[in-house]
């Protein structure tokens, strides 16, 4: 493709923490007028290898050229003032600013001393039209939308004659019309002969916008490639490691459609149609009987928390109806699904979970306590037994009920997480990530717990990255490739290699079947 | 030294010390500061006064730790306190016969249910529109005294009620009344909260409001009903200060009150950022912020001098109790054992 | 805290807001007019006693019979809303100004925006320490020292006979208040004379009952034997008497109480024998004020000094003064 030198070329990186080789010889190199997509798993190292380029970290061994010259940079400014930008996934503007201002702020033309703001309006406003921003430089951000701050920090980031800009994660929280008009401007940009590093999950995104792909495996380089001949397929089985050696999923799934008829003498705990919320889930069938684990598998960003979160009253949905044990019921918050003994375990244990400053046994009885309403306190007896049978069952360490959450352990602080869905005995259990973060013997523990609650009964929604877990828990998989279910597969026999070619291909399957 | 170290390391170590250094100077400069006479049938002496005349802050205070703790706070308080005095005193002086016991009690009765009223208006601008607490209660701070202007006219109305006297007044077994009222308050409060599951709830709430949603807790029910039962306390005391000046003054019934209940509920370490709360470290902080204005009246501290006065007490209390002293006192503690340790060796 | 603090200031602006200014200019220019055609500004203290009230109430009433347009402002006892109330009739171009000052100090610039702007000011009620009087037409209201001394002579009378020491009380207004300090000079300077009287305690209660109460209840605990309550206003006096009773003594009697304003509540205590005696300031200056501001727009000379017409009651007297009291 490009014939022009490298504008960045890193080679030989190792990055190391306190026990952990974060990168370990990676290289990497970005040309000029190209879209370059780094891609891997979770903790491949894509975003410790962005902070090793602008400046966050310090390699402990390899070279970095910046057009043909070696440079270590001490600070994110001094990559910045080298001309690499970087945009976030969450804006890192001020909302309560004019686009001008966010523009300019840090390094506003001045005059005898003074902002000359006339000068900063003019350069904002050069720097929106050569962008195609078509919007008031005098406006306040926070009256534009999510889409158009994330373009206001492309162009403050490219204001200073970027000639390196990366982009992390800039699509996450986008919906389609929106991803066109960035991609717009990343080709214009691209035009303009900036080397721009794009960071996604959206495989399709990817495949769309970027010319040249660097995939990262455990802080490992595994290849880069030119996107046009690289199959999907394979990018999926270098991310994850995997060498796939069946692609027949498909007949597969055909013919276990007849045992599922066979099997529906069963009851459907929870069975949802045409279920989605505009920008987060495209709407999807799913079903969930009594004593089956349902897995859902996809990428990050995949739509597969989403939609978890939909079933279960955590986010409203704006389309399709959920039957639960029979009946329809409208999940409208999480208080409504609870008093139905549905319940979401989330994924993030400390925004959406512990309550770190209260004791164990507090957090243990809270969703109990809440279903019970705050008139009907729990006796104590009742309420030391109960927190006392959870933490021996459990082995919530310390197992001193009066200690504050905040002081345990990440595995401890998800046991005590699920003790307090477990007391209100649910009927349908989602759990996210619930092993993330946690150390192994844990993790044994929880997934074992998860096949007992099954075989009493209990319909469980398992959400995981690590396609081994899920497989080895599951009676069904359900896959999600950019926020759409693509397809549940019945786990007799699967693989992890049949998950993988879903995963990698699935909107093919689904048009297929 | 173990048991002294529980004792310096609790939260309310430096109020309590405070309060009984305030004490101390109290009786170097008045030595009957501890007397406790029986005048008229009541209880008489100055320690009482402090109880009495602290009982309304104490009571808003009480409102406002619950409110505080669910990441909330109440700036209308005072307001709310000259309203229910004035619709008081409207009701006894437009009523035939002021002086009965039952004119008084529907005097009281739609008082606090005009206080209910205004706290559902504050609880429902914080919980279901969604606007700010601060902002939210301002509203009604600031057109609350104007509210009570209305029904009084602008004038200090003057309320002769011998019943309606009693709220200020009376005693109960020598108790003032107003005493048995901020224990009565105090006592519900903690009964309310800790009796049943509110005091988790709110706590839980004020920690993290979004786990709290998902493990089922209704934000919205819950912060209406502690804006109320602020609002609630803070009529109660505005009756009794209306009582006891034996007027209802739509301008300083309850001036600044939502100050020295703010500070009440910080000296008493409940956090401003919400979450894990203090009832009696609340009812400490009331007996502090009383005592330190007996003490400027019994050491006949100027009055040109007197803010300072209160400003200095106030700011040695919040930096001794601030998380960074503790820790600055421990490394100097244990800089101290270690120094004895190598000394003996 | 912070949260806290930019909600006071959130408070002040909106209060501001409300005393705030609509435009519309009219007059100063300094010609002659009729009396319908002037327009006066008058920013009041604001509505924290009885006798503020009879004063607010009398201001108005006279305007509106001699049919001039009045602006009026309450500066809820602020200065900061007061200066604004006054800079925005300064704005507004009104012909005079009349304003209380809260406290003494602190009006030379304002003022003297007035008086470059060509606009009169007339004081009421408080004095203002400005060293230049230039600044102002004129000062109608009570003369506080005076009322002081009256209430000392009073006392002084009282106790002619005895030579036994006499602890005495004072219950000051707002500090730095004019009334406040004068109303203590006044009476400081005409018992000094005489060494039995003595001034045993004295701390403000802000004008108010409440205030009155809480310093009495204190007061009377920490000093022995009390002989003599002087209040600087009738409201703390009320206060005081509260106190008193709660003390198992018997105001009037056991205590005596001098206070100074004659407000109703007052008087009706004045005369149920629960005060004593009680030197009038009067705050019926309405029609005085109409006059002085005719003559001040019509370009007339007027005294740097008008002394509002005060008496002072005794027990009998208030008896007989009462029915007639308008506030």
């Amino acid at each position: 493709m490009s014939t022009t030198a490298p504008i960045v070329e890193m080679t030989n990186i190792s990055i190391t923490f306190p026990g952990v080789k974060a990168l370990d010889d990676v290289s990497f190199r970005m040309f000029p007028g190209e879209v370059h997509s780094l891609m891997g798993e979770n903790g491949a190292g894509k975003s410790t290898l962005i902070k090793a380029l602008t400046g966050v970290y310090r390699p402990d061994s390899g070279t970095t050229l910046l057009d043909g010259r070696p440079v270590t940079f001490a600070s994110t400014a001094a990559a910045q003032d080298a001309g690499i930008s970087t945009v976030y996934q969450e804006v890192n503007l001020l909302p309560n600013l004019t686009v001008t201002e966010n523009i300019v702020l840090g390094r506003e033309p001045r005059r005898a001393g003074r902002i000359d703001w006339a000068a900063c309006r003019a350069h904002a406003a050069e720097v929106l039209t050569r962008m195609g921003i078509d919007i008031d430089p005098g406006s306040l951000l926070s009256s534009h939308s999510l889409a158009v701050q994330q373009l206001v920090a492309i162009a403050r980031a490219t204001s200073i004659n970027a000639t390196v800009l990366i982009l992390d994660e800039p699509t996450s929280s986008l919906d389609a019309d929106e991803v066109k008009e960035l991609f717009r401007i990343i080709r214009k940009l691209k035009d303009d002969g900036v080397a721009i590093l794009f960071v996604s999950h959206f495989l399709d995104q990817v495949y769309e916008i970027s010319d040249r792909l660097t995939v990262l495996r455990n802080g490992r380089f595994e290849g880069e490639y030119l996107t046009n001949e690289l199959l999907r397929i394979d990018l999926v089985q270098k991310m994850i490691g995997k060498e796939i050696t069946v692609l027949d999923a498909l007949e597969k799934r055909s013919s276990d459609d007849a045992e599922d008829t066979q099997e529906s003498d069963i009851p459907a705990i929870i069975e949802a149609q045409g279920l989605g919320r505009r920008g987060a889930v495209h709407p999807a069938d799913i079903s969930v009987l009594e004593g089956e684990v349902v897995g859902f598998a996809g990428l990050l960003g995949s739509g597969r928390s989403e939609l978890a979160r939909l079933l279960t009253g955590i986010d409203r949905s704006d389309s399709g109806t959920i039957s639960f044990a029979g009946s329809p019921v409208k999940f409208r918050t999480p208080r409504r699904a609870l008093s139905d003994r549905v319940v979401y375990a989330s994924e993030d244990r400390r925004a959406e979970g512990i309550l770190g400053e209260l004791s164990i046994r507090d957090n243990i009885i809270l969703a109990l306590q809440a279903d019970r309403g705050w008139f009907r306190p729990l006796s104590a007896k009742r309420r030391n037994e109960l927190v006392d049978s959870y933490i021996s069952t459990l082995g919530i360490k310390p197992a001193n009920p009066d200690a504050l959450v905040r002081t345990l352990s990440g595995g401890n602080q998800q046991k005590v997480l699920l003790a307090r869905w477990l007391a209100i005995a649910p009927r349908l259990l989602v759990l996210d990530e619930p092993t993330r973060g946690i150390d192994v013997g844990a993790k044994a523990e929880i997934q074992k717990l998860v096949v007992n609650l099954a075989e009493n009964g209990m319909g469980v929604i398992y959400i995981s990255a690590e396609l081994d877990e899920v497989l080895r828990l599951s009676h069904r998989v359900a896959v999600m490739r950019d926020r759409r279910l693509v397809a549940v597969l019945d786990n007799d026999t699967l693989t992890t290699d049949d998950v993988l070619a879903v995963i990698a291909e699935g909107q093919d399957l689904e048009d297929a079947s | 030294m173990t048991l002294l170290k529980r004792i310096t390391s609790s939260k309310l170590f430096w109020p309590i010390a405070m309060l009984l250094a305030l004490l101390v100077i109290d009786v170097i400069a008045f030595p009957g500061f501890f007397t406790i006479q029986i005048r008229e049938g009541a209880l008489y002496g100055s320690v009482i006064d402090i109880l009495r005349n602290g009982s309304p802050t104490l009571m808003i205070a009480i409102g406002m730790t619950l409110v505080i703790a669910t990441q909330g706070i109440d700036l209308s308080v005072g307001s709310v306190c000259a309203i229910a005095g004035a619709v008081a005193a409207a009701i006894i002086l437009g009523s035939p016969n002021p002086d009965s016991v039952g004119t008084t009690i529907v005097a009281i009765g739609t008082a606090i249910a005009v206080s209910l009223v205004l706290g559902i208006w504050n609880g429902a601008l914080v919980a279901v529109i969604g606007i700010q607490p601060i902002v939210a209660t301002l509203i009604l701070m600031t057109a609350g005294r104007g509210i009570a202007m209305l029904i009084t006219k602008g004038q200090i109305i003057t309320v002769s009620s011998d019943a309606f006297r009693y709220l200020g007044s009376g005693v109960i077994f020598g108790v003032p009344f107003a005493v048995v009222a901020a224990a009565v308050t105090v006592a519900f409060a903690g009964l309310l909260t800790r009796r049943t599951a509110l005091g988790l709830f709110i706590e839980s709430t004020g920690i993290n409001a979004r786990a709290s949603r998902m493990a089922g807790i209704r934000a919205r029910g819950l912060l209406i009903l502690v804006y109320v039962f602020c609002a609630l306390c803070s009529a109660v005391a505005g009756l009794i200060l209306t009582s006891s000046q034996t007027a209802a003054d739509a301008n300083n019934t309850g001036l600044f009150i939502e100050l020295d209940a703010i500070l009440a509920v910080v000296i008493g370490g409940t956090s401003l950022m919400g979450g894990r709360y203090s009832l009696w470290g609340t009812v400490v902080g009331a007996l502090v912020i009383q005592t330190l204005v007996t003490t400027v009246y019994t050491v006949g501290i100027p009055p040109i001098v007197t803010m300072v006065f209160k400003a200095a007490v106030v700011a040695a209390v919040c930096l001794l109790q601030s998380p960074k002293t503790a820790e600055y006192l421990n490394a100097w503690r244990r800089r101290r054992v270690l120094r004895t340790e190598v000394a003996a060796s | 805290m912070k949260k806290f603090v930019t909600g006071l200031a959130a408070a002040g602006a909106m209060l501001l807001a409300l005393t705030g200014c609509s435009a519309g200019a009219s007059g100063g220019d300094g010609g002659e007019k009729a009396p319908e055609d002037l327009i006066v500004g008058f920013a009041q203290v604001g509505a924290e006693s009885g006798w503020r009230t009879a004063n607010t109430k009398d201001v108005k009433r006279a305007f509106e019979e001699a049919g001039i347009e009045l602006k009026f402002s309450d500066a809820q006892q602020k200065q900061e809303n007061q200066i604004k109330a006054i800079r925005s009739y300064i704005q507004q171009g009104v012909d005079v100004i009349a304003f209380s000052p809260v406290v003494e100090s602190g009006w030379d610039a304002v003022l003297q925006e007035a008086k470059d702007a060509g606009i009169p000011v007339i004081l009421t009620d408080r004095a203002v320490d400005s060293e230049d009087d230039s600044l102002y037409e004129t000062f109608l209201g009570s003369d506080f020292v005076e009322e002081g001394k009256k209430a000392g002579e009073w006392l002084v009378e009282e106790y002619a006979d005895s030579d036994d020491p006499v602890k005495i009380i004072q219950l000051e207004g707002t500090t730095g208040a004019a009334p406040a300090i004068d109303r203590a000079e006044g009476f400081a300077d005409v018992i000094k004379d005489d060494s039995k009287f003595e001034i045993v305690a004295s701390q403000t209660g802000d004008f108010t009952r409440a205030g009155g109460k809480q310093v009495t209840e204190a007061l009377l605990k920490s000093n022995s034997d009390v002989d003599v309550i002087y209040s600087h206003n009738d409201d703390m006096g009320l206060g005081a008497i509260e106190a008193i009773e709660e003390a198992g003594l018997t105001p009037g009697e056991d205590i005596k109480i001098i206070t100074v304003d004659a407000v109703k509540d007052g008087m009706t205590a004045l005369a149920e024998g629960k005060i004593n005696f009680i030197v009038e300031c009067n705050p019926l200056l309405g029609d005085q004020l109409v006059e002085l501001v005719k003559k001040v727009a019509a370009g007339e000379d007027v005294e740097k000094r008008v002394v509002t017409e005060e008496t002072t009651f005794t027990q009998e007297e208030a008896k007989e003064a009462l029915p007639d009291r308008k506030y």
